[in-house]
């Protein structure tokens, strides 16, 4: 019993003498020749389409690696699969954070899957980094400092449309369509968020529920309000509807409609390409289709990478473009952190970016982050449906401050 | 004025979706006394064999009365193998296994035609709206065919031996056995006619509201409501039921309450004819002697 005792007081005895000699071996996740890096992704269920992304930011640490890595360690990047299931990203984050122990999270896929981890690991002060999804409420530096997300979110989408309305058509009388959810009433406040007060004269509003089986009723009835232009924030289905019943009954408002709902394939031919003519959308990425990109230096440098480090991706899936763009943005914020990767730095540079260029961007679309603005993509170049593709038109155009 | 028109055709028009997907519930009723639940996934399923069959380039109504077998066949067969099995157990038992379908064939259908949303042809082609831009060439061509399948639910169980049957079978299984009526094979027919009819339905719907693997989710709650407002036991109740849902919902939407609240109007109402008139708005009152 005494000689117990004995020990537990040298032991203690001996912790106090140590000189902290290593602060920099003491951030969790971090060695003298490693740093490690968790993610969550959907690699099976209904969102496994978007798993070719943990594809290409595993290709791009393989190549940082290979160059050398970041301050002399190597990156080791896991991904674990959550089938898009909130309760299992849950899981998965706790088994990253308490069992791997990684430095921090970067790049986990969605909004409900993301909300189910956003208290813990702001509670645990992990950096929750640039995250898949658009949502707005990754912007919160203020209540949940320990989280950023990454492209537009809905809400400076929306504010976007509502600035180039105000340009164009300062006297227009907008309807607006949105889904009654948190996507749908992103569109909601970014309007708002540009109107100000005039929003209850100029506006009208009509919602749909997921649930719903058409809109129908609803366009009638933003178009008997005499409205010049509508504003839609619907999933890809509704999208679809929404253009045709427009056309068919003889409504020409000036259309915008949120960018997850005009893919070619899915919105555009089931409702019927020509029927689209005119229809207003936005983006920020270089489609990699456009010719006007066949010889662009910073796409050339994308579909070498693709080359070299992902041989049998599908060059056609814009997730890759997406990729490569928010992996870029990762690696220089290692890169900014000098040797302290420490978790208070990593989130200290994640939201300290200096406006900065991305290959896979459009030309004068900036990457950028400050203290009190966790935005990190806040601007967007409007496109045009023509009847066979999407047409950029205009300058690139900011989100409101707010 | 004009608006209010709008608001009333698209009111019939959607109500026309709940009422075809009505009827097929109805269907499976008179047949087994089951609400079946994955009667809208079903007919989802269906709509993908159709969409299959005009890809691979068969003719409109060839693949549309090709699927109408194929459903027959594999509503039979559902009865046949998993329905069979579980005939005698608890009413739970019954919910148990169709919420199990729901899930499975709704999953198995995004694994094999894939999440996109498609588009599916309608036969009643036209160019823009019809009577003054009221109504599509598709939705009145929908109508027409929902009103012709009930003639013909009505045909069949009031004025053929077999349709007599099979009330007999569902009603009282053991009194229409010893009259010498099959049973099992009765169901088995009930629930192939419910799949078939059901593939109508979402072919009808498809071209509407456009075709993906959660098509029917918010449609079969919706025909519930129909087919429960007009009475479950009666076909021309629950097509009336279903129409009556789709303008209610609609106008209430428009010019009462606003979009936001446009379905829980429409249960309100429900609720409140089936606490005045359980058996619905047309049902019949059974009684049972105990």
């Amino acid at each position: 019993m005494s000689t117990t005792r004995r020990t537990i007081l040298i032991a203690s005895g001996a912790t106090l003498a140590t000189p902290n000699i290593a602060p920099a071996q003491e951030a969790p996740g971090v060695t003298a020749t490693e740093i490690r890096i968790g993610s969550t992704n959907s690699l099976s269920g209904p969102a496994s389409a978007y798993s070719v992304i943990s594809t290409c930011l595993t290709a791009m640490f393989r190549r940082l690696n290979d160059e050398g890595g970041v301050a002399g360690r190597r990156i080791n990047f896991t991904v674990y699969d959550d089938a898009y299931s909130p309760p299992r990203t849950l899981e998965q984050t706790r088994r990253l954070v308490e069992q791997d122990r990684v430095a921090f999270l970067f790049n986990q896929l969605g909004t409900p899957t993301n909300n189910a981890v956003h208290r813990y690991v702001n509670q645990r002060r992990v950096p929750h980094l640039f995250l898949a999804t658009g949502a707005d409420k990754w912007a919160n530096p203020r209540e949940f400092p320990w989280t950023i997300g990454w492209q537009p979110s809905y809400r400076v989408e929306a504010q976007i449309y509502a600035k180039h309305i105000l340009e164009t058509r300062p006297n227009a009388r907008i309807a607006l369509l949105y889904q009654n959810d948190d996507f749908g009433r992103d569109y909601l406040n970014g309007v708002r968020d540009v109107l100000g007060p005039r929003f209850d004269s100029m506006v009208r509003t009509a919602t749909n529920e997921a649930t719903d089986p058409t809109v129908d009723s609803q366009i009638v009835q933003l178009q008997a309000s005499g409205a010049d232009v509508l504003v839609c924030g619907v999933i890809p289905r509704f999208a679809a509807q929404a253009i045709r019943r427009v056309h068919e009954i003889g409504w020409r408002p000036m259309m915008f409609m949120t960018n997850v709902s005009v893919s070619v394939g899915a919105v555009m031919e089931p409702a019927g390409k020509e029927r689209g003519v005119g229809l207003i959308t936005s983006d920020y990425r270089k489609d990699q289709s456009d010719p006007a990109w066949a010889n662009d230096p910073g796409m050339n440098e994308w579909r070498g990478f693709m080359q070299r480090f992902v041989p049998g991706g599908d060059l056609t899936d814009n997730n890759f473009t997406y990729g490569y763009g928010v992996g870029t943005t990762m690696i220089q914020v290692l890169r900014q952190c000098g040797n302290d990767f420490s978790r208070e730095n990593v989130m200290r540079q994640a939201a300290n970016i200096a406006p900065m260029d991305v290959a896979t961007l459009l030309p004068g679309i900036k990457v950028q982050t400050q203290p009190n603005n966790f935005n990190v993509i806040r601007q967007m170049q409007l496109q045009r449906w023509d009847g066979s593709g999407w047409v950029r038109f205009g300058n690139v155009i900011e989100g409101a401050n707010v | 004025m004009d608006g209010f028109a709008h608001q009333l055709i698209a009111g019939i028009a959607t109500g026309g979706i709940y009422a075809s997907v009505a009827l097929a519930l109805v269907m499976i009723y008179q047949a087994t006394h089951h609400v079946n639940f994955a009667q809208g996934e079903m007919a989802t399923l269906s709509t993908f064999i159709a969409l299959t069959m005009i890809q691979a380039g068969l003719p409109y109504w060839v693949a549309f009365f090709a699927t109408l077998v194929v459903s027959f066949i594999i509503g039979a067969l559902v009865e046949r193998i998993l329905m069979r099995p579980v005939q005698n157990a608890p009413v739970l038992t019954h919910v148990g296994v169709f919420i199990g379908m729901l899930l499975i064939i709704s999953n198995a259908t995004g694994w094999v035609f894939g999440h996109t949303t498609k588009a599916f042809p309608t036969p009643f082609q036209s160019d823009g709206l019809l009577f003054g831009g009221l109504v599509s060439a598709h939705e009145l061509g929908s109508t027409a065919v929902t009103l012709a399948v009930l003639i013909l639910v009505y045909l069949f169980f009031a004025h053929t031996s077999l349709g007599l049957a099979m009330r007999a079978a569902a009603y009282n299984p053991r009194s229409a056995r010893l009259v010498g009526i099959r049973v099992g094979w009765m169901l088995a027919l009930g629930w192939g006619l419910a799949a078939a009819i059901g593939s109508v339905a979402g072919m009808m719907v498809a071209p509407a509201v456009f075709l993906d693997p959660n098509m029917m989710l918010g449609i079969l709650l919706y025909a519930f409501a129909g087919a429960l407002l007009g009475g479950i036991d009666n076909p021309a109740g629950a097509v009336g039921g279903g129409f009556a849902v789709g303008v209610l919902e609609n106008l209430a939407g428009a010019y009462v309450v606003g979009t936001e609240l446009k379905l829980t109007v429409a249960l309100v109402i429900i609720i409140g004819v089936l606490v005045v008139r359980p058996s619905g708005l047309f049902g019949r009152v059974v009684f049972s002697r105990v």
